[in-house]
């Protein structure tokens, strides 16, 4: 079986976000940038599988500017084969994501696609569910349980009623929640050796994609700030404020 | 844990490990691949990505850039606005009286930067140049070799221990990283480099080192407040005379001011809070109206080496050197360092290429002009151990004598000059009523430094004998770590009608202030988890 794990380069979630002051977006200048926590967790299983002899070759793909390349090496120091890169300036939306995605899928003869269930950055939850479509596979989103029976998957989804489970035929489009599996460390000695794995540097032309953009942002905005709470002294001056706030009835 | 210990570590070799990715050790590591493009080198550094733990004013005189990188002037790091005015006041509560700016303090030439951000972008110039660079590896311990006498390199910290010692589910064992020599670049009170100047005696012939402790933010203010390019210095209030340090207030481009407040940790006064210093000048009423309505970026702590060239411990041991601040090499009246650590960078490359050797690179720096500069200004700090006017009429002589006057005044250690909290107070006592701005306290400000620690995890800060907390210490000194600790890690806790020191370590943003400043000397710094600790965003 050969993986292909897609990942995306997002504000690292201990960074407190800010919006730039021209409301055009988040600062990304100058802030620590790393790898989606639930693509981590996709690249984990990924290796995983590999580990327990279910599959042959994992390629990793990333879509952005340069940089997106630090991320790459990231996962291919974890221990993924190889990386693909397909350098892309700006933002591009889920519907392109996807559609690179097939792309890739397709030269390379792919049989799992693993991804995050979402990215940390829009929360937008649609690229591996596109994917999919695109595709004409089937899907197991947020998956917290993953095991696999020759061309079929199971999958469990952590569901409001209490656990529910998919049975995929392969090739199929997995995308993982958060308690699938626990990333690793990554090593430095294995960081060393991902200095030397081969990450191919595709443009969107070169696959024959060009972006949609069927969604324009107007505008970003921090949410208000919370109002300066009041100290009051007794419970008599607290009933007093209540009620010329209207909060109490006299 | 019987089962790791018993484990081979992995053993990586490299010709030079540069322990810190700060500008000395980024400059050693370039400089080193321009001489000798055929030795390894690498730097590892305990931060997430480089620059994030790195925390400085910062004005920087250019010249050791220009020898270091012709033509960066055309590729500058992102933030670097060059001077345009200095400005030095003393202030009294409510008052700013404008002074003549110190010789020392003409920045004429100099740009403002974020040192953070000027190293991450001098580790995109060090991997171009070959150089191998990884961050969030930390270096918990030197290695030795079999006679136990040289310095053979370092061991990297274990990843995914419990809070009991124990290997969680993920445990990774650190590698050990030998070198034929080790540069330790780590800053002010470095964990490695302090066992290594003990081991050595590096410093049994110089005077005590003395520190200050920085704390700075960086803000984003309303549009047409700020003239990029202003640098301005202010002494006196909020502190009293007898306690050396100052603000800084830098105004940058895109509507930013970085500011922040530098303590000499020589204070007497065990309830003195460096922090509350800071907010207190902040609001200001010359301050203030700069910042209100703006929001903070980012904001962080870190010690401040201010011994000058007396204590300055011998640059080398077998197999190893201490370059920047590691050593010490800050020049206190300019208030910079970034130029003195990048030119030591240097200079040890240059020591190195060579030879891969740690012999004689004592030598080489005392002889440079380097040393020469802190010769030159070497009794002004200890002048300010009498208080601020006898501190500021010796700084006169000694500036206009050009420090050519035949004494040594000599430093002490800071962890020995506390008052007894018997004794009366020294520190004003601040009016809170005045206080509008952000942080409302150190946690709120801690979250601004987007400190980050795995909780499970051996606490880093270890306290050899708390005991001495709950008994003498609390007596004594009434616990001044929970005071000069700008992340409020120290709390001292009722437990069962007890107190005990409970140490919120997570909170810890690397500033090594309670290392050197705690009065008994039994708190010691070690690195936690590579990556762990601040992230700091262009400071």
């Amino acid at each position: 079986m050969k993986i292909l794990v897609c990942i995306k380069r997002v504000v690292d979630y201990n960074v407190r976000i800010r919006v730039k002051p021209d409301g055009s977006g988040v600062v990304t200048d100058g802030v620590k940038m790393s790898m989606n926590p639930f693509d981590e967790i996709a690249v984990e299983e990924a290796l995983r599988i590999k580990e327990a002899g279910n599959a042959d070759e994992i390629v990793v793909a990333s879509i952005g500017a340069r940089q997106v390349q630090e991320q790459l090496r990231t996962a291919l120091a974890m221990g993924a084969d190889r990386g693909i890169h397909v350098e892309v300036d700006g933002n591009i939306q889920p519907l392109t994501a996807a559609r690179v995605f097939l792309n890739i899928v397709q030269a390379e003869g792919i049989d799992l696609v693993l991804l995050g269930k979402q990215a940390i950055d829009d929360d937008n939850n649609q690229t591996g569910q596109m994917l999919a479509a695109l595709w004409d596979r089937p899907q197991a989103t947020f998956a917290s349980g993953l095991t696999f029976d020759g061309d079929k998957a199971t999958a469990i989804r952590e569901v409001d009623a209490g656990l529910e489970v998919l049975e995929v035929d392969l090739p199929a489009v997995v995308t993982v929640d958060l308690r699938l599996n626990e990333p690793r460390y990554v090593k430095l000695p294995d960081m060393m050796k991902a200095k030397k794995k081969i990450i191919d540097v595709k443009s969107l032309a070169d696959l024959g994609i060009t972006p949609t953009s069927g969604v324009s942002s107007l505008g970003v905005r921090p949410p208000a700030g919370r109002q300066a709470g009041k100290k009051v002294e007794t419970v008599e001056a607290l009933i007093k404020e209540l009620q010329a706030l209207g909060l109490v009835n006299d | 844990m019987s089962e790791a210990e018993v484990a081979e570590r992995d053993i990586i070799e490299f010709d030079v490990l540069i322990v810190g990715g700060g500008p000395a050790g980024l400059a050693t590591a370039i400089r080193l691949k321009q001489l000798r493009d055929d030795l390894n080198v690498c730097v590892i550094d305990k931060a997430s990505i480089i620059g994030a733990q790195i925390l400085s004013g910062a004005v920087m005189e250019p010249a050791p850039l220009d020898e270091l990188l012709p033509g960066w002037r055309d590729n500058p790091p992102p933030i670097c606005q060059p001077v345009i005015k200095d400005q030095f006041s003393l202030l009294t509560e409510k008052g700013r009286y404008w002074m003549p700016n110190p010789p020392q303090m003409n920045n004429h030439g100099n740009f403002i930067v974020s040192l953070g951000a000027t190293c991450a972008w001098l580790a995109e110039q060090a991997e171009e140049a070959g150089v191998e660079i990884y961050p969030g590896f930390a270096a918990a311990a030197p290695l030795f070799d079999e006679t136990g006498e040289r310095v053979i390199g370092v061991s990297i910290g274990d990843m995914g221990i419990d809070k009991a010692g124990n290997p969680k589910d993920g445990y990774m064992q650190g590698v050990d990283i030998h070198a034929q020599v080790t540069v330790l670049a780590e800053g002010c009170r470095g964990s490695v480099s302090k066992t290594l100047i003990a081991k050595y005696g590096l410093d049994k012939d110089v005077d005590p080192q003395t520190y200050g402790i920085g704390i700075k933010e960086l803000w984003q203010v309303p549009a047409g407040r700020v003239t990029p390019g202003v640098v301005q210095h202010t002494i006196g209030w909020p502190m009293d005379s007898s306690t050396y340090g100052g603000s800084f207030l830098y105004q940058l481009d895109e509507d930013r001011i970085a500011l922040g407040f530098v303590v000499g940790l020589d204070y007497q006064d065990p309830l003195f809070e460096p922090f509350e210093a800071f907010q207190q000048f902040k609001n200001h009423p010359s301050v203030k109206p700069l910042l209100e309505g703006g929001t903070i970026i980012s904001s962080g702590a870190r010690a401040i080496v201010e011994g000058g060239i007396q204590s300055l411990p011998k640059l080398e041991m077998p197999g190893a050197l201490l370059v920047g601040d590691a050593a010490g090499k800050l020049n206190v009246p300019k208030i910079k360092g970034t130029h003195m650590a990048l030119r030591s960078g240097m200079m040890a490359a240059e020591h190195l290429a060579k030879e891969l050797a740690s012999t004689g690179f004592d030598q080489r720096w005392r002889s440079s002009e380097s040393a020469d500069e802190l010769h030159k200004v070497r009794n002004i700090r200890p002048g300010f151990h009498r208080g601020m006017w006898w501190g500021l009429i010796n700084a006169a002589i000694e500036t206009v004598t050009l420090g050519k006057l035949p004494r040594t005044l000599h430093n002490h250690n800071d962890h020995d000059q506390l008052r007894k909290i018997s004794e009366p107070r020294l520190s004003p006592v601040y009016d809170a009523s005045v206080r509008s701005l952000a942080p409302r306290d150190r946690l709120a400000s801690v979250y601004f430094a987007a400190t980050e620690h795995d909780e499970d995890q051996p606490v880093h800060l270890q306290v050899a004998d708390t005991n001495i907390c709950i008994t003498r210490c609390k007596e004594e000194y009434d616990n001044p770590c929970t005071r000069f600790c700008p992340a409020n890690v120290y709390e001292m806790v009722e437990e069962e009608g007890k107190p005990r020191l409970q140490i919120n370590a997570a909170n810890c943003v690397h500033c090594k202030t309670c290392d050197i400043k705690d009065p008994y000397q039994i708190i010691n710094w070690t690195t936690p988890e590579g990556s762990a600790g601040p992230n700091y965003v262009n400071l």
